[in-house]
C-alpha cells in the first residue's frame, strides 16, 4: 500500500507555496481526492456517487447549450426543439443526451439508494449525510418534471396540468396556490416560462447540495460492504490511483449503456406523444409521466382521496428521511441481518411493481394491487424496519475491515459474507 | 470471495432497473387505450365510445389498435442502418400524389430534400420543387414562388374537406407507436428495434378492410384495425394499385410497394439525422468499448497485489 499518498500535501513549487498560503484550496482538493482514506473492500455499487456526478455535470453542460436555442414560449417552444433537432449543428445529439441523460441519472440515482439501503450506509454517524441525498433526490426530481414539461408535446403539458392541479388538493388555500403557480388559470405561457427558469435554477442548487453531500461523506468517511468502522491504516488506500481507477471503469461501462440509448434507442424510454405539439383542448388517452416516477404516481392513484393520494406520494419520498431513526438495528450491512436482507429485496420488488402498476389504468386488479404495495410500501419503513431491529439476531461482524481481506480463512469461520 | 455475491448482485439490481425503465416503456405504447384516462385529480375525460365495447377485455375496455402493425424489414433499422435515397424519393412521389392534398409537411425545409443522408435529390430538382410551392414571404406576407430555405406551406383550413386540418406528418413516424406487450418491449430495447411509427404508417395505410360481419361503417368513417384511436378512421383510402407510376419500371406499383416507401419518406421527415445518428454512434460505442478497457486493465494493473 502507497502510504505517501495518504499523506497530506505539501507544495512543491514557489507559486504552489504561494497560493497555498492565500487559498488552500490545492490541498483541499489532495485530501479529499487523492489523499482521502477509503476503505479497500468498496464494491462495484459504491462507484454510483462519481457516476451520478459525472451525470450531473454532463446534463448541466448539455442544458446551458440547450438553453442558447430554446424558447420558453407557448407558442414555440415545441418548433424551437424541433429546430434544435434539425437545424443547430448536433443538435441532435445534444438533445438526446440531455433527454437520455435524465434517465441515466435516475438509473444510477436509484441503484445508489438501494445500495445505501442494503448497505446500512445511513446509519450513525452518517444521518446527515443520507439525509442531503434525501434532498438531492428530491431536487432531482423536481428537475426532472420541469424538464419534462419544456418542449411542450402532449406528455409535457398534461404532466404539468395534472402535477400542478395536485396542489388544488390543499385545503383552502389550494385553489389561489395553483393559480398563483400556473402564473393564469391554467398552464400556459408564464407557467412554461417559470418551468424554464426554475429547470435552469435547480440544477445548480443540487451542485451546492452536492457539495454538502460529500463534505458531509468525508468527515466519517465510507460506509463499506461490512458496515464496520475503519479501524487503523491497514483498512483503508487512499483514494487516488485506487478508487480513481475502479470509479473510471465503472463510469465508462456507464457511459457504454448510455451511448446506447443515445445513438440507438434515442426515444425507447420517452413518450411517442410528445412529439404531438401540446393542444389544452386534446387529452391524451393516457397520461404517464416518465418511467422513474411510476411508482410514485402508483401510489398517488392508489388512495381513492385526492389529497389523501398527495399526501401519500410526499409520504413516500418524505418517509426517506427518517430512515435513520426507523431502522433500530445496530448493524449496518444487510450482509450480517439474514432477516433484513430478504426484506430488502422484497422491497426492490415492491417497488419496481408499484412501477409497472404506475404504468397501468387504475382500474380493478391492478388498483387493488396498488394498494396493497403501497401500503406495504409504507409498512417496511414504518413497521418492519423499526421491528427487525429487536428480532433479528445478527450473524457476528469480522473484527476488522482487513481482517477478512488479509486473513480469508479466519474471515470464514467468523462471517460468511457471502454465503447465502 | 466477496465478489460472488456482488456479481450476483450487480446483475440483479441491473435487471430490477431495467425492469423499471422499461415497465415504463411498456406503458407508454399504450397511447392506444381507449380506456379511462387515468384519472388525474379534477380531470374527467369523457372518451367516445367508451363502454360501447364493455366485456371485450379482462378490464372491460376495447384496446386500440385492434391489431399491432406488420414489422417491415427497413433499410434504416438496426446498428448499421441508412436511408435508401432511391425510396424516399419515391416516398416522396406518393406524399405529393397521395397525401400532400391534406396533410401538410411544415417542419420540412425543401433544401433539405438534397442532403446526402436523405433522399439526395439535385439541386436543381429540389430548386423545381420548393419553386412549384407558392409560399407566403416572411416579409410582404404575399405568395410568392417557394425557395429552398422555406418550409413546406401549411395546408389551409377546409382545404382537406373536413372542418379540422388534418394533422402535419413533419413527425407522425415518431408521435406513433404500439407496445407488443411483454416481453416484447424488453427484446424491442436490445434488438433495437425503434421503426414502430413507420410500421405504424405503413399497416394503417395497407389496414383497410370491409367491417367485421354484423357491423357497418358509421357515415364517412372507414373501418382501419390498425388505428391506434378507434376501429373507423376519418381518413378514406389513400393508395390504390398503379395511381402513382414510378420511372423505376423494376419497383412493383402496389398499394404495399407505395405505403412502404411513404412510410420510408415519413421517418426521414421525422428523423432526418437517423443516418449521421448510426454512424456516429458506432464509432463513439467503440471508442468507448477501448477505453473501459484500457481503464480496466489500469485498475487492475493499480490493484495488483493490493488484497481487497
Amino acid at each position: 500500500m502507497d502510504l505517501h499518498a495518504l499523506t497530506p500535501y505539501t507544495p512543491r513549487s514557489r507559486p504552489a507555496r504561494w497560493l497555498e498560503r492565500r487559498l488552500p484550496i490545492v490541498g483541499l482538493v489532495h485530501s479529499s481526492f487523492i489523499a482521502y482514506p477509503t476503505p479497500r473492500n468498496l464494491n462495484y455499487w459504491w462507484t454510483f456517487g462519481g457516476i451520478l456526478t459525472f451525470m450531473l455535470a454532463v446534463q448541466i453542460v448539455t442544458g446551458v447549450v440547450l438553453a442558447m436555442h430554446y424558447v420558453p414560449d407557448a407558442t414555440l417552444a415545441f418548433d424551437s426543439v424541433e429546430s434544435i433537432m434539425r437545424d443547430v449543428n448536433y443538435g441532435w445529439l445534444i438533445r438526446y443526451i440531455h433527454s437520455n441523460g435524465a434517465s441515466m441519472f435516475f438509473i444510477a440515482v436509484y441503484i445508489h439508494m438501494f445500495r445505501g439501503l442494503y448497505y446500512g450506509s445511513y446509519k450513525e454517524p452518517r444521518e446527515v449525510l443520507w439525509i442531503l441525498g434525501v434532498i438531492l433526490f428530491l431536487l432531482m426530481v423536481a428537475t426532472a418534471f420541469l424538464g419534462y414539461v419544456l418542449p411542450w408535446g402532449q406528455m409535457s403539458f398534461w404532466a404539468a396540468t395534472v402535477i400542478t392541479n395536485l396542489f388544488s388538493a390543499i385545503p383552502v388555500i389550494g385553489e389561489p396556490i395553483t393559480t398563483w403557480l400556473w402564473g393564469g388559470f391554467s398552464v400556459d405561457s408564464p407557467t412554461l416560462n417559470r418551468f424554464f427558469s426554475l429547470h435552469y435554477l435547480l440544477p445548480f442548487m443540487i451542485a451546492g447540495v452536492v457539495v454538502l453531500h460529500i463534505w458531509a461523506l468525508h468527515v466519517p468517511g465510507n460506509n463499506n460492504p461490512l458496515g464496520i468502522q475503519v479501524k487503523s491504516r491497514q483498512d483503508v488506500l487512499p483514494f487516488h490511483p485506487y478508487y480513481t481507477s475502479k470509479d473510471g471503469f465503472g463510469l465508462a461501462l456507464f457511459i457504454l449503456l448510455f451511448a446506447w440509448f443515445v445513438f440507438y434507442q434515442p426515444n425507447y424510454l420517452a413518450h411517442p406523444d410528445n412529439y404531438i405539439p401540446a393542444d389544452p383542448l386534446q387529452t391524451p388517452a393516457h397520461i404517464v409521466p416518465e418511467w422513474y416516477f411510476l411508482p410514485f404516481y402508483a401510489i398517488l392513484r392508489a388512495i381513492p382521496d385526492k389529497l389523501g393520494g398527495v399526501i401519500a406520494f410526499g409520504g413516500a419520498i418524505a418517509v426517506l428521511f427518517f430512515v435513520p431513526w426507523l431502522d433500530t438495528s445496530k448493524v449496518r450491512s444487510a450482509r450480517f441481518r439474514p432477516l433484513y436482507r430478504q426484506f430488502f429485496w422484497i422491497l426492490v420488488a415492491t417497488c419496481i411493481g408499484l412501477g409497472y402498476l404506475g404504468s397501468q389504468a387504475p382500474e380493478g386488479g391492478y388498483l387493488l394491487a396498488s394498494r396493497i404495495l403501497t401500503a406495504y410500501y409504507f409498512a417496511h419503513f414504518l413497521i418492519i424496519m423499526p421491528l427487525l431491529g429487536f428480532i433479528e439476531k445478527p450473524k457476528p461482524l469480522p473484527t476488522s475491515i482487513s481482517q477478512p481481506v488479509l486473513t480469508p480463512g479466519a474471515a470464514a469461520a467468523q462471517a460468511p459474507p457471502g454465503a447465502h | 470471495m466477496r465478489r460472488g455475491w456482488g456479481n450476483r448482485a450487480a446483475a440483479g439490481t441491473l435487471a430490477v432497473l431495467m425492469g423499471l425503465g422499461l415497465t415504463g416503456r411498456e406503458a407508454f405504447g399504450q397511447e392506444g387505450d381507449a380506456e379511462a384516462v387515468d384519472p388525474p385529480p379534477d380531470i374527467v375525460v369523457e372518451r367516445e365510445g367508451e363502454g360501447e365495447h364493455a366485456g371485450e377485455d379482462d378490464h372491460g375496455t376495447p384496446h386500440y389498435p385492434l391489431e399491432k402493425p406488420e414489422r417491415i424489414a427497413w433499410s434504416f433499422d438496426g446498428i448499421f442502418g441508412t436511408y435508401d435515397a432511391a425510396q424516399l424519393q419515391r416516398g416522396f412521389q406518393v406524399y405529393q400524389s397521395s397525401c400532400a392534398t391534406c396533410h401538410g409537411l411544415g417542419r420540412v425545409a425543401f433544401r433539405t430534400l438534397a442532403e446526402p443522408t436523405g433522399p439526395y435529390l439535385s439541386e436543381e430538382a429540389m430548386r423545381a420543387i420548393a419553386a412549384a410551392y407558392q409560399v407566403p414571404d416572411d416579409d410582404t406576407g404575399e405568395l410568392r414562388p417557394g425557395r429552398p430555405s422555406d418550409y413546406f406551406p401549411a395546408i389551409a383550413p377546409g382545404a382537406a374537406g373536413f372542418a379540422a386540418v388534418p394533422p402535419d406528418l413533419s413527425l407522425m413516424a415518431k408521435a406513433r407507436g404500439v407496445s407488443p406487450g411483454f416481453p416484447g418491449w424488453l427484446i424491442d430495447g436490445i434488438i433495437p428495434y425503434q421503426e414502430g411509427g413507420a410500421d405504424y404508417i405503413y399497416s394503417l395505410l395497407v389496414g383497410y378492410h370491409a367491417p367485421p360481419e354484423g357491423e357497418e361503417a358509421p357515415p364517412g368513417l372507414f373501418y382501419n384495425p390498425y388505428f391506434v384511436s378507434g376501429a373507423y378512421i376519418a381518413m378514406p383510402p389513400p393508395l390504390f394499385d398503379g395511381a402513382i407510376p414510378y420511372a423505376d419500371e423494376a419497383i412493383p406499383e402496389t398499394v404495399a410497394q407505395y405505403a412502404e416507401d411513404v412510410a420510408a419518406f415519413l421517418m426521414w421527415t421525422a428523423e432526418p439525422k437517423l443516418t449521421d445518428r448510426k454512424r456516429i454512434g458506432f464509432q463513439a460505442m467503440i471508442f468507448i468499448a477501448v477505453f473501459a478497457t484500457l481503464v480496466f486493465f489500469t485498475k487492475r494493473r493499480v490493484w495488483r497485489g493490493v488484497e481487497h
